[in-house]
């Protein structure tokens, strides 16, 4: 196929080809980085807990009047919840992950740092980790001579009593990669608000319950305190008896204490659901976004391939008179709406690494992978070529005899 | 003339059906998307309390320790109990109020109901006044109130609709927390937008149900929620909140002059150098005094999920005009013939170009109703979405200019080029061909 006539007519052309790369090139960056965004959410929303989630249930509740004696009320409740059929663990916890609220602080390697080396949320409850289903990597489980109560914990920690803190800690293993990179974290030391821990235990993964910086997720720590603040986590042996499970846990807990609400009820399928509603909504948006702007680039292309095959009707019919085939004609077309797609997609690559800058300094968002920019180009070849072939069969329908007709 | 060119527009565009039909929702896609997005933005990005905040502030003072001291990072977002009470009984303002979030249980006295928790706040006599917070029926409390501790409760009309079937309930008892409190007042409807007052308790969420006087819901034991942000010793311990090393409650201010506010300016200075002669402040003086808006944007309480689909929308409405631009132009050129005849005729290029003009607006303001019945429907996919601001997500009167205004302007923006391209179409010529 000759290119060159092609040209030659594109530059008489000059002001509708230029539309037509303009919007292509649009099209094309937008795209392209619409579609890094989709990715970079399901990326998200796919994220491991390093917990059994699935086979998880989570009940909060809420004292009506003030209570006394919570310790023991939550060992009874706890006893309870533990004869129900299908319950195989059960743990009173903190905090939960995906649960939006927590616990955090600042943690140091040495005591004379004037900044914190990272900032990790406190998990902590006798039996959570096991509870959980999180996976023990290396070390040990906290074992329950180490245990404290919290409310022991909150009045040492104002005397500057040492002796009555925790003094072994799980950690996470981003956490420990983080703190000691190519090193066994366990029987190393870091201090915890002023106060020296020790690693005993690794954990594979213990998602944080609300996460503001992607890279920090995973920075979690598992103490020996004793919470009995009406949270539970309760480990099913199968999903299937989670609905059931769950009705039975709360029935129980209403009688042995009437005089309290339940705030959550839940599984941790929902949980994870409700946690990551905005980025699905913000996905989906932008999968909408990228269909109609597809939709109307195409549609463009269609409609200024019709104009030119309406306004060349006289010039086809006199290459058709000429010799040139049917085959000749189609190619044409595909071969104007190529070269046309080919410099908008070079300049829509541009614009599209334009943007991903810009999205890198005001979203927070990674670079573009290069493999983008194939698949993107290839993405509006096609698009194009589908466009285009309507008008082209049209343009390659017209007979040779309309070049001895006067208009 | 204009009737003439309305009606050459209308039947040029009746002529070819599918071009038309093509542009008109290609500007409908644009501008309902946009609409949509900006609509949101709007309402997000809202003043609270229009005509009110431009008086109100947030002082900030820093009374945390030297470890982790870096000067360029920003002061706490709160205050501690002994810096709000200190800078609340120094009454340098024209209001002042100290508050923190809560959450409580409500024991109804009717049998038919069940035990719940409400959102709650726990603030000082001033909150009233200085919101202008709207009463449906009582009042709010005195400072003297706040001083004595006094169990009263002021609660929004969906709580007294829900419990007191929507009648005077001043003067009636609610039970939170085994706690006997009485009623002195009723809310009549108010949500500020953002919830600006507290932003790490829902930044739109709507107003708590239950409002307290600080000092007596800690005499309650009522339990705090939000961000309480400590250091050193602190652990957040919630039984001596008081003394603890944490910020938890947030202080407003009412400054009604530029005069005052630099004044209150001052005044948080001497007080923080006055704080470390003593020895409770440790780091080098500094104090923040932003107002409200300058609060919300510090803040960053419009989500950054929808600048985003702001923008994109916008990309979305240029590709559309572009689109919309190559159609027109195609559209036009078609009709080199009729133009030039006209032309011929002895009108002149203003006049052709006008015509064109009035053509591009008929398309534009199509585009634009369409673009108005895609933008309901946008927002109420919005409204459907799960976050805390989807039920603000309505049209008001000035998106719904707006949304005219931006089809027919972008369209006529559209209509420039073609319109003028078709203008310089030598009328002989076109003649000859014929």
């Amino acid at each position: 196929m000759d290119i060159l006539p092609i040209l030659s007519t594109l530059r008489r052309h000059k002001i509708t080809a230029f539309l037509v790369i303009i919007e292509i090139a649009l099209t094309c960056a937008i795209v392209c980085n619409a579609v890094f965004i989709i990715n970079q959410r399901l990326d998200r929303m796919n994220m491991q807990s390093g917990v059994d989630e699935h086979r998880l249930l989570h009940i909060e509740l809420a004292d009506i009047g003030v209570t006394k004696d919570q310790k023991a009320r939550m060992l009874e409740d706890l006893a309870a919840l533990r004869q129900i059929p299908g319950v195989v663990d059960v743990a009173s916890v903190n905090e939960v992950p995906f649960g939006r609220s927590s616990s955090n602080s600042g943690i140091k390697l040495d005591l004379k740092q004037n900044q914190p080396t990272l900032n990790a949320t406190l998990y902590s409850g006798e039996n959570l980790r096991r509870a959980f289903g999180a996976q023990l990597v290396a070390g040990r489980d906290l074992q329950s001579d180490e245990f404290v109560d919290f409310d022991d914990v909150v009045r040492a920690a104002a005397a500057k009593d040492m002796k009555s803190l925790p003094h072994a800690v799980v950690i996470t293993e981003s956490m420990a990669q983080r703190m000691w990179p190519g090193q066994s974290a366990l029987g190393k030391q870091f201090y915890l608000a002023d106060f020296p821990i020790t690693v005993v235990g690794v954990v594979k993964e213990l998602v944080r319950p609300s996460i503001w910086d992607d890279n920090a997720r995973s920075y979690s720590l598992v103490l020996p305190m004793r919470e009995y603040r009406g949270e539970y986590v309760l480990r099913t042996a199968s999903p299937q008896n989670n609905e059931r499970v769950l009705a039975a846990a709360l029935a129980k807990l209403k009688e042995i204490n009437p005089h309290r609400v339940v705030l959550k009820k839940h599984s941790f399928d929902d949980l994870r659901y409700d946690f990551f509603q905005n980025d699905r909504a913000m996905a989906g948006l932008l999968i909408g976004v990228c269909v109609a702007l597809l939709v109307v680039t195409s549609l463009g292309i269609v409609g200024l391939g019709s104009f030119w095959v309406a306004q060349r009707r006289r010039q086809i019919g006199v290459r058709r008179a000429l010799g040139a085939t049917r085959r000749n004609i189609l190619n044409y077309f595909q071969t104007e709406n190529f070269l046309l797609a080919t410099i908008g997609i070079a300049l829509g690559m541009v614009l599209a690494y334009g943007i991903n800058l810009l999205l890198m300094t005001h979203y927070e968002l990674p670079r573009l992978p290069a493999i983008y920019f194939p698949v993107g180009a290839l993405l509006l070849w096609t698009i194009g070529q589908l466009a285009v072939l309507g008008p082209a069969m049209r343009a390659a329908a017209v007979p040779p005899v309309v070049a001895t007709r006067s208009v | 003339m204009f009737r003439y060119y309305l009606d050459l527009a209308m039947r040029s565009l009746m002529r070819n059906k599918v071009l038309t039909a093509l542009m008109v929702v290609a500007i409908a896609l644009g501008i309902g998307a946009s609409m949509t997005t900006l609509t949101v933005l709007h309402v997000l990005s809202g003043d609270p309390l229009p005509g009110v905040s431009g008086s109100l502030f947030y002082p900030q003072v820093d009374p945390r320790d030297m470890d982790g001291y870096d000067a360029s990072k920003p002061l706490p977002e709160q205050v501690t109990w002994i810096d709000g009470m200190n800078l609340l009984h120094a009454r340098r303002a024209d209001r002042q109020a100290l508050m923190t979030g809560g959450a409580v249980p409500i024991q109804p006295a009717q049998s038919g109901i069940e035990p719940f928790y409400s959102d709650a706040r726990y603030t000082t006599s001033d909150f009233f006044p200085m919101f202008r917070v709207p009463f449906l029926y009582g009042h709010g409390w005195n400072p003297s109130d706040d001083e004595s501790r006094a169990r009263v409760v002021v609660i929004t009309r969906s709580l007294n609709d829900k419990l007191f079937g929507g009648k005077d309930s001043t003067g009636q008892t609610l039970r939170m927390k085994d706690t006997a409190f009485r009623v002195i007042g009723v809310l009549d409807s108010w949500r500020p937008n953002p919830h600006f007052y507290d932003v790490n308790t829902g930044r739109y969420s709507n107003s708590e149900d239950v409002f307290v006087p600080l000092g007596a819901s800690r005499d309650a034991h009522l339990d705090h929620d939000g961000s309480t942000d400590c250091w050193g010793t602190g652990g957040g311990d919630e039984e001596h909140a008081e003394t603890e090393p944490c910020v938890w409650l947030q202080f407003w201010v009412q400054l009604d002059s530029p005069d005052k506010v630099a004044a209150y300016r001052e005044f948080l200075t001497h007080y923080s150098q006055e704080q470390k002669a003593l020895g409770r402040f440790a780091r080098p003086v500094k104090v923040g005094l932003p107002g409200l808006m300058e609060w919300m944007d510090i803040n960053k309480v419009v989500p950054g999920d929808v600048r985003l689909q702001t923008w994109l929308a916008f990309g979305f409405l240029l590709v559309c005009l572009v689109n919309t631009i190559g159609l027109m132009l195609a559209k036009f050129l078609r009709r080199a013939g009729e133009l030039g005849v006209r032309r011929a005729l002895g009108a002149s290029k203003r006049e052709v170009f006008a015509q064109l003009m009035v053509e591009s607006a008929v398309i534009g303001l199509a585009g634009g109703l369409g673009g108005l019945l895609l933008a309901f429907g946008g927002l109420w996919l919005v409204r459907r979405q799960p976050s805390d601001y989807a039920s603000l997500a309505h049209l008001d009167p000035t998106m719904l200019l707006a949304t005219f205004v931006l089809a027919i302007g972008a369209t006529l923006l559209a209509g420039l080029l073609p319109a003028w391209r078709a203008c310089q179409i030598a009328p002989a010529l076109q003649l000859k061909s014929q």
